[in-house]
């Protein structure tokens, strides 16, 4: 199988900050893989260097094993940035048929329009688009050269939750087109619905990487929420919990014994009110996967 | 390769022509000015020469023209993309760099042949200018030729200010240059310190190069003013390629 896109023991330094230190990443063909990180984990970073936008300050990285610099490699390669700009002055329709020709085998132009919905907009220029307008035109952008490997970086940020809802079913019916799909992202929600397989980034490091499923499974299955004013750690001492979190009197934690813990909390003396217990879905899993 | 760079070149030019705040102030701007100064005193021949103010004042607005166009159009065009992040997403796609630099020259060059293509009739039919075809001839290519050391310094400008201060850079220092360069009136007119400093202003040596191709008298030779443009272009495409250089390894590296 041939790897998409492979970061080799890739080490970044701006300046004195290590970024990455010695990642190691391979993504196959047909992919489709979100990078889940907090702010300043190394997402954009990895994404940077995957794309030739950056170099690695020792270690490789390659697309399609090839120098992502290389012409050839990026016209297989469809980009959707976190820091982006378009010419203001073109019309939705003109640049999608400018970034057309870049690329060898482009979509049809209104097919990459449709894709994005916008086909209302196709004749505004791109100064009358509005800031989720624009966003769904940076998606036809990346699109429309029919790329093997779409890669977005952060791409519903600053949208309402209908607009998110509505871009990552954009995003699928791309992955359904059989596209390796490369997505980062801080919303836990996304990477579980859209990806196939989870890379947890953190500090520079993959702490995990292993599908949606299996990397739940790693933490405890169930999440106990409860509010108990003038609660401390101690109170759980010696109880099967695990990512805890106690913040003005609301408390949240993972666990595999929620009765146990319940009753030991009870007999402790502790007065809770607003108790929920749910299973515990990828935000806590990565919670307490980047938990320090 | 040639599809993209027709594509491109279209889609630079649209960029351009769609921005009244460039496209009608280069093409109207220097008729503007020849309105006010140059018709009044057209017919007025200059002193010690059979050249005629009109004539005169063609060749500073042609020089002023074609320069401010290539300042302009590069510099704050570049400016503008490093502002708004554009340059990163080009950056992703597979545009050769050298299609991207190519169309927009053409497209610069094109906006400058349009601003001659306006200023030259209006000086003939509002301000009688009457040449040897000849002249009008050697005057557009002039002015287009000696245009490229600007080209350069547009490029420069564009990678060392940030999207506002290139505008504010570029307008503080143009049409006050463009003063101390005779452009306007001969250099005589000029204040004693300035007039010192003009022979080594290069929009002034550009501008000999216009005013030797009407006719009028102009100080040293033609081959001084081509040498000392080249200087001035080797010294701006230096300045550029630092600057270029200094931010690929910022933000590409």
């Amino acid at each position: 199988m041939t790897a998409a896109a492979q970061l080799i023991d890739a080490t970044k330094k701006y300046g004195s900050v290590e970024a990455l230190k010695g990642v190691r990443l391979d993504i196959e063909l047909g992919d489709v893989v979100a990078m889940l990180g907090p702010n300043g984990a190394g997402k954009t970073t990895s994404i940077s260097l995957l794309l030739g936008l950056r170099k690695p300050t020792s270690g490789k990285a390659l697309l399609f094993g090839m120098d992502p610099t290389n012409v050839l490699a990026r016209s297989r390669v469809g980009v959707m940035l976190q820091e982006s700009g378009v010419p203001q002055m073109l019309k939705v329709s003109e640049i999608v048929d400018l970034f057309r020709s870049y690329y060898p085998n482009p979509l049809p132009r209104d097919r990459a329009i449709a894709m994005a919905g916008l086909e209302e907009k196709a004749n505004s220029l791109v100064k009358e688009l509005s800031g989720g307008q624009r966003q769904r035109l940076y998606f036809a952008l990346a699109v429309c050269g029919n790329p093997d490997v779409l890669f977005l970086d952060e791409p519903t940020v600053g949208m309402d939750v209908e607009g998110r809802r509505s871009f990552i079913e954009r995003i699928a019916e791309f992955a359904h087109m059989g596209k390796t799909v490369v997505l980062t992202t801080h919303y836990l929600e996304e990477a579980d619905q859209l990806a196939r397989r989870v890379i947890v980034i953190d500090r520079g490091v993959v702490i995990a990487d292993a599908p949606p499923a299996e990397i739940k499974s790693k933490v405890a299955g169930k999440r106990v929420r409860f509010v108990a004013p003038a609660v401390d750690e101690k109170v759980l001492q010696g109880l099967p919990v695990s990512a805890v979190t106690i913040k003005d009197g609301s408390v949240q934690l993972l666990t595999n014994q929620p009765e146990a813990v319940l009753r030991a909390l009870f007999q402790r003396g502790v007065e809770i009110s607003e108790l929920e217990v749910s299973g515990a879905d990828l935000e806590d899993a990565f919670i307490a996967l980047t938990q320090h | 390769m040639w599809p993209m760079l027709v594509r491109q070149t279209r889609a630079e030019f649209l960029k351009l022509w769609r921005v009244p705040a460039f496209s009608a102030t280069s093409l109207l701007l220097p008729i503007v000015f020849y309105a006010f100064i140059g018709i009044g005193q057209a017919s007025q021949v200059l002193q010690g020469s059979h050249v005629t103010f009109g004539a005169y004042f063609l060749a500073s607005m042609s020089v002023y023209a074609v320069a401010n166009v290539m300042i302009f159009s590069f510099g704050i065009s570049v400016a503008t993309e490093r502002g708004m992040k554009t340059d990163l997403l080009m950056r992703a796609t597979p545009l050769p760099p050298l299609v991207y630099l190519l169309s927009r020259c053409i497209t610069a060059i094109v906006f400058a042949a349009l601003t001659l293509a306006v200023l030259f009739p209006f000086a003939y039919i509002a301000g009688g200018v009457r040449l040897e075809a000849e002249q009008w001839f050697t005057l557009a290519y002039r002015v287009l030729l000696g245009s490229i050391p600007f080209i350069a310094l547009g490029f420069a400008i564009g990678y060392l200010s940030g999207p506002n201060s290139a505008v504010a850079v570029i307008n503080l220092i143009y049409l006050p240059t463009a003063f101390a360069s005779g452009l306007f009136f001969p250099k005589q007119l000029l204040p004693q310190i300035i007039q010192n400093i003009s022979p080594y202003l290069p929009l002034y040596r550009f501008g000999q190069l216009g005013w030797d191709a009407v006719g009028a008298p102009t100080s040293e030779s033609v081959s001084t003013d081509w040498l000392y443009l080249i200087g001035y272009g080797i010294v701006f495409f230096a300045i550029a390629i630092w600057a270029y250089r200094r931010e690929e390894s910022r933000k590409f590296s």
